[in-house]
């Protein structure tokens, strides 16, 4: 074996070999390009290229995902002393008009259509976790080290101690990318702090199980740039004294998982993992696990029950994972966003990372645009910019000719922001504020014709299926909830019912055990706070009941047991 | 796994709570629940019980602590110095009867036609909650009772997935026959993996999952009419009452 | 019953001033009446209640129309086909206070343990067709037609007390009848979470 990776002699290397291409064309090859057809529109490219006499000098990638998904497939090429170009739509008659006209004759553009990177789509993101995303080659380390990976590892490594890497991100401000916002740097200590049985590893995890309906931010971080996941991981073990360290991805993610095994064994033969890392005292040994598709197993205590093997249920916290985690040991769990952000905070330095987003909320945060816009896709905006300029701007408005009327965050943990608040910033306590959450990122925008008891049933649907069944007041609880809201919508909701269920989400949202239960009904207070005039008017006349003829039974007030909790 | 929270130690309380309002003093490292019982407090429980490990579950321990928005379980949470700690709010009784009611709407809890009522957990927790009746639709479950056990029967129709069962044949027979199988409301116990419980061959007969279960769902074979006793010498009381005109008291046999 | 009451009055036993006499009803639905003998287990106490309410529908009275203005109905039994739920109907219509009365009106209890075996035409199939004394035929008349599911009383029509039971004691409608009627004739508002003194318990 090898001595350890010489990053920057890899990078002259990468960039002379670059440099003999004149064109470098990048077909977009994350999941959603590909089931569009990307897979033949490289195909085409390399064929149409081989049968000329360009093909020696034209690099054709399979890159990762560049965003705008609902213009796939997408395909950049890079001319050398050029501005890059971004190509929508290309089928494979596309792909052989960019082959002829751009990458063989060489002119400035091929006749097919083109994203302007003035598009306010591109334009008003700021990259710091996907920015590789697109540019790089997945599956080649060497890509990565060329965009400057792996150099925030070894820095950390050669010239940092753990302790002064926790406070690098405490400065930064990094919050969790999870959902819940929770101080990195933090939980980062409280593992640093927290000491293994003799002979035991601390463990920390990537939680890669991304489950929320509509969200693929996590996917696309893997799948388009997975070393810098596993750098992050590394340092966050570097960090907490870990020496043990799992990516934790749902099934649901082949392409990620064969990305990401990749990126490990070519991190491995590089010294990037396992013993000595970079030649330095440092040792972390990366396993995947994949997840068996329970949405459940995103929460903290049923991801490590599912690691050691047994059933993904939520467990009680004390303790938390950081005192007995992983089998009995100290565990830390971020999520893959979070991860990913520490390259760029250590390679950068806090300040930059701080100087992105607002005093609370600092950075960017990645969110998976979807339902009625223009534009859909993947995109990374500055923390604090407004939801209006999301859903106009970038997002291109709503089509159809139909208006704003929600939007939803936090997936089945979140809820549904109406118009009058499109001006507010997107942060953590702003989303809270409104009733929503940050979540894991999904956005999905609701037009007009949409119907917001409809969307409650449906995130409570995915609630009920996905409860583990573990406590009973979401076992049964979901159920219920769902069987109000279903008879609402169908019409046959009574005003009684109305109100046993939101009495009901109260109590289910008080004494569930873990987080999918306490935040199933979201998005029902949610719909209820912002929509209500809607569920009232689903409503049926209280058939059941007689008018109450003397006041002797006060059947306009609805039962019993008090209206507090 | 989370084990029961460490017995009291040291020879008396020392730790002062506030428990409803009143200064009392607990163990140090005592539960909520412990606490509670050791001083009368009751506190509703269903999947807690005392020498199995914390399941936290059925959630209708939940109490009240100042400063903690959440409601902490009474079985799993220690007492801590100055804690202060309500057991009996209307919103905490609010909670317990509809958690209480959601189980009663899951299953298919029938008293009248079933062998636990009347030493049933959850029919007592429903006159404890003043449940009178479900506000929610119930959904009447169809799942064959397995009944292959030559000792026991098993109608999951009755369960109300405390893992009482699950816990004690693990914990301390040792077997561990049971487990929970499927998720969410499609959760149903199941002997080995899923086979009948006649042919569960882990299973050693010592029946304690039928003793710790809280309902109907575990129950003794031919033990369904319970309350059925046979008193043959009624006949000889009565003709010596009768021939001596001597009425007194007598005493029945206990079942 | 009636009888008794009518004979009450003849005797010239007139209502007390402060307690009107007041129109009470029982409903038999899908049950199998045993709640029904246990009010019967009143025994005496029953003079009691005629002194104080006409009982003026129910198995207990022949009249074959639920008739208007009743202060109270004791509703036993689950809605289990179109008879009882035209019933059920009219009483709600009818009745200032409707009482859930025994297990069956209050949770479907025995009545509806039909309701996990899918449509009644199972349930009917194996009463009516398989059983080796009847004649093998579903009956065609005179028999209402079975909803698709036993329901407990408060799933069809708005009910306003809960007295759970299998069947609920004697002692227990006792409680209960003597709060309910002492609270009408007074006029005052019904306490919006009745209990009876003794617990309330399903099955005993």
């Amino acid at each position: 074996m090898a001595g350890p990776i010489d990053l920057d002699h890899v990078t002259s290397l990468e960039r002379e070999a670059r440099s003999r291409y004149s064109h470098r064309a990048l077909v977009c090859s994350s999941t959603a390009c590909l089931s569009a057809g990307a897979s033949g529109v490289r195909a085409t490219l390399e064929s149409d290229l081989e049968a000329s006499d360009r093909s020696g000098d034209v690099q054709v990638v399979a890159s990762g995902c560049p965003g705008l998904c609902s213009r796939g497939p997408l395909v950049r090429v890079e001319s050398r002393g050029r501005e890059p170009t971004l190509y929508e739509h290309v089928d494979e008659t596309a792909a052989s008009t960019i082959a002829q006209q751009h990458l063989i004759e060489d002119q400035d553009r091929a006749e097919v259509s083109v994203i302007e990177p003035s598009l306010p789509f591109y334009a008003k993101q700021v990259k710091v976790v996907l920015r590789n995303a697109g540019l790089i080659d997945p599956d080649r380390l060497e890509d990565y080290v060329a965009a400057g990976g792996y150099r925030a590892l070894s820095t950390a490594l050669r010239t940092m101690t753990p302790a002064q890497v926790i406070d690098e991100v405490d400065a930064s401000g990094l919050r969790g990318r999870g959902g819940a916002g929770y101080p990195t740097a933090r939980k980062w200590r409280l593992l640093h702090d927290a000491v293994a049985d003799p002979g035991q590893p601390k463990y920390v995890i990537a939680n890669g199980d991304e489950g929320d309906p509509g969200a693929y931010m996590d996917r696309t971080i893997m799948d388009s740039d997975p070393h810098r996941v596993l750098e992050g991981l590394s340092l966050a073990a570097y960090a907490t004294g870990a020496s043990k360290g799992y990516l934790y991805v749902r099934a649901e993610y082949p392409l990620a998982i064969e990305r990401l095994e990749r990126a490990i064994r070519s991190a491995k033969r590089a010294k990037l993992l396992g013993r000595n890392v970079l030649g330095s005292d440092f040792a972390l040994d990366v396993e995947i696990r994949v997840g068996a598709g329970a949405f459940v197993c995103g929460e903290e205590t049923a991801l490590m029950a599912s690691i050691e093997g047994r059933r993904g249920l939520p467990e009680l916290r004390p303790p938390y994972p950081t005192e007995r985690g992983l089998w009995q040991q100290p565990t830390m769990i971020n999520n893959v966003e979070t991860l990913a952000n520490i390259p760029a905070i250590i390679g950068d330095g806090a300040a930059a990372f701080a100087a992105i987003g607002t005093p609370e909320s600092r950075g960017t945060k990645v969110f998976a645009l979807a339902g009625s816009l223009e534009n859909t896709g993947l995109i990374e905006v500055p923390m604090g910019i407004s939801l209006r300029e999301i859903v106009f701007d970038m997002g291109g408005g709503i089509p159809d000719g139909r208006t704003f009327k929600a939007a939803q965050t936090g997936g089945p943990s979140g809820g549904c922001i109406p118009e009058r608040f499109l001006d507010s910033p997107v942060d953590y306590e702003h989303l809270q504020e409104l009733g929503s959450m940050m979540g894991s990122g999904g956005l999905v925008v609701m037009d007009d014709s949409v119907s917001m008891p409809e969307v409650a049933r449906f995130y409570m649907e995915f609630c009920r299926d996905e409860s583990c069944g573990k406590c009973a007041p979401c076992r049964v609880g979901t159920v219920k909830m769902f069987d109000f809201l279903d008879r609402i919508c169908r019409g046959d909701g009574r005003p009684r019912d109305l109100w046993h269920l939101e009495s009901l989400c109260k109590t289910v949202r008080a004494t569930s055990l873990c987080g999918l239960g306490q935040s199933a009904p979201n998005p029902v207070f949610s719909t209820l706070d912002h929509f209500r005039e809607e569920y009232v008017e689903l409503l049926r006349e209280e058939s059941l009941a007689a008018p109450a003829p003397d006041g002797v039974v006060d059947r306009g007030s609805l039962p019993t047991w008090g209206d507090d909790a | 796994m989370n084990l029961t929270p460490p017995r009291p130690s040291g020879p008396r309380p020392n730790v002062p709570v506030i428990l409803d309002g009143e200064e009392v003093m607990a163990f140090d490292g005592e539960s909520i629940l412990d606490l509670a019982r050791r001083l009368g407090t009751p506190i509703p429980t269903l999947c807690y019980l005392d020498g199995l490990s914390v399941h936290g579950g059925c959630r209708l321990c939940v109490v009240e602590v100042n400063g903690d928005s959440r409601l902490p379980l009474a079985c799993a949470t220690p007492v801590t110095s100055e804690m202060e700690i309500r057991t009996d709010t209307s919103s905490l009784r609010d909670h317990r009867r509809r958690v209480v009611e959601l189980l009663f709407a899951e299953g298919n809890h029938v008293c009248a036609s079933c062998v636990s009522s009347g030493a049933c957990e959850l029919q007592d927790l429903a006159a404890d909650s003043n449940v009178d009746h479900i506000h929610y639709a119930l959904e009447f479950p169809r799942i064959d009772v397995d009944a292959s056990h030559p000792k026991y029967v098993l109608d999951r129709e009755r369960c109300v997935l405390c893992t009482r069962c699950v816990r004690v044949c693990d914990e301390v027979e040792g077997a561990h026959v049971w487990d929970i199988a499927q998720r969410g409301n499609r959760s149903t116990l199941v002997a080995e993996l899923g086979k009948p419980w006649g042919e569960a061959s882990s299973c050693t007969w010592c029946g304690k999952c039928v003793l710790v279960c809280p309902t109907g769902a575990l129950s003794f074979k031919g033990r369904s009419t319970g309350e059925m006793r046979h008193d043959p010498d009624i006949v000889a009381f009565l003709a010596s009452a009768r021939d001596e005109g001597e009425w007194i008291d007598r005493e029945e046999p206990s079942p | 019953m009636t009888d008794t009451t009518d004979a009450g009055r003849s005797t010239g036993a007139s209502p007390v001033p402060d307690r009107p006499r007041l129109r009470m009803a029982t409903a038999w639905l899908g049950g199998c009446s045993g709640c029904h003998m246990s009010f019967l287990d009143l025994d005496e106490w029953l003079f009691d209640l005629a002194d104080r309410a006409d009982i003026v529908f129910g198995p207990l009275a022949d009249i074959k129309e639920f008739p208007a203005d009743v202060d109270l109905t004791l509703v036993e039994g689950a809605v289990t086909n179109t008879d009882n739920l035209e019933l059920a109907q009219a009483i709600r219509a009818n009745t200032r206070v409707v009482v859930s009365f025994g297990d069956c009106a209050v949770t479907g209890n025995i009545t509806a343990l039909r309701n996990g075996m899918g449509a009644p035409d199972a349930m009917l199939q194996r009463v009516y067709v398989e059983h080796p004394d009847l004649a093998g035929v579903l009956p065609t008349e005179v028999v209402p037609e079975l909803l698709p599911t036993a329901q407990p009383l408060h799933e069809l029509i708005t009910v306003d007390v809960y007295l759970p039971g299998c069947p609920p004691s004697a002692q227990r409608i006792r409680t209960a009848l003597i709060a309910l009627l002492d609270a009408m004739a007074a006029g005052e508002p019904l306490p919006r979470q009745w209990r009876a003194p003794e617990d309330l318990t399903f099955g005993n």
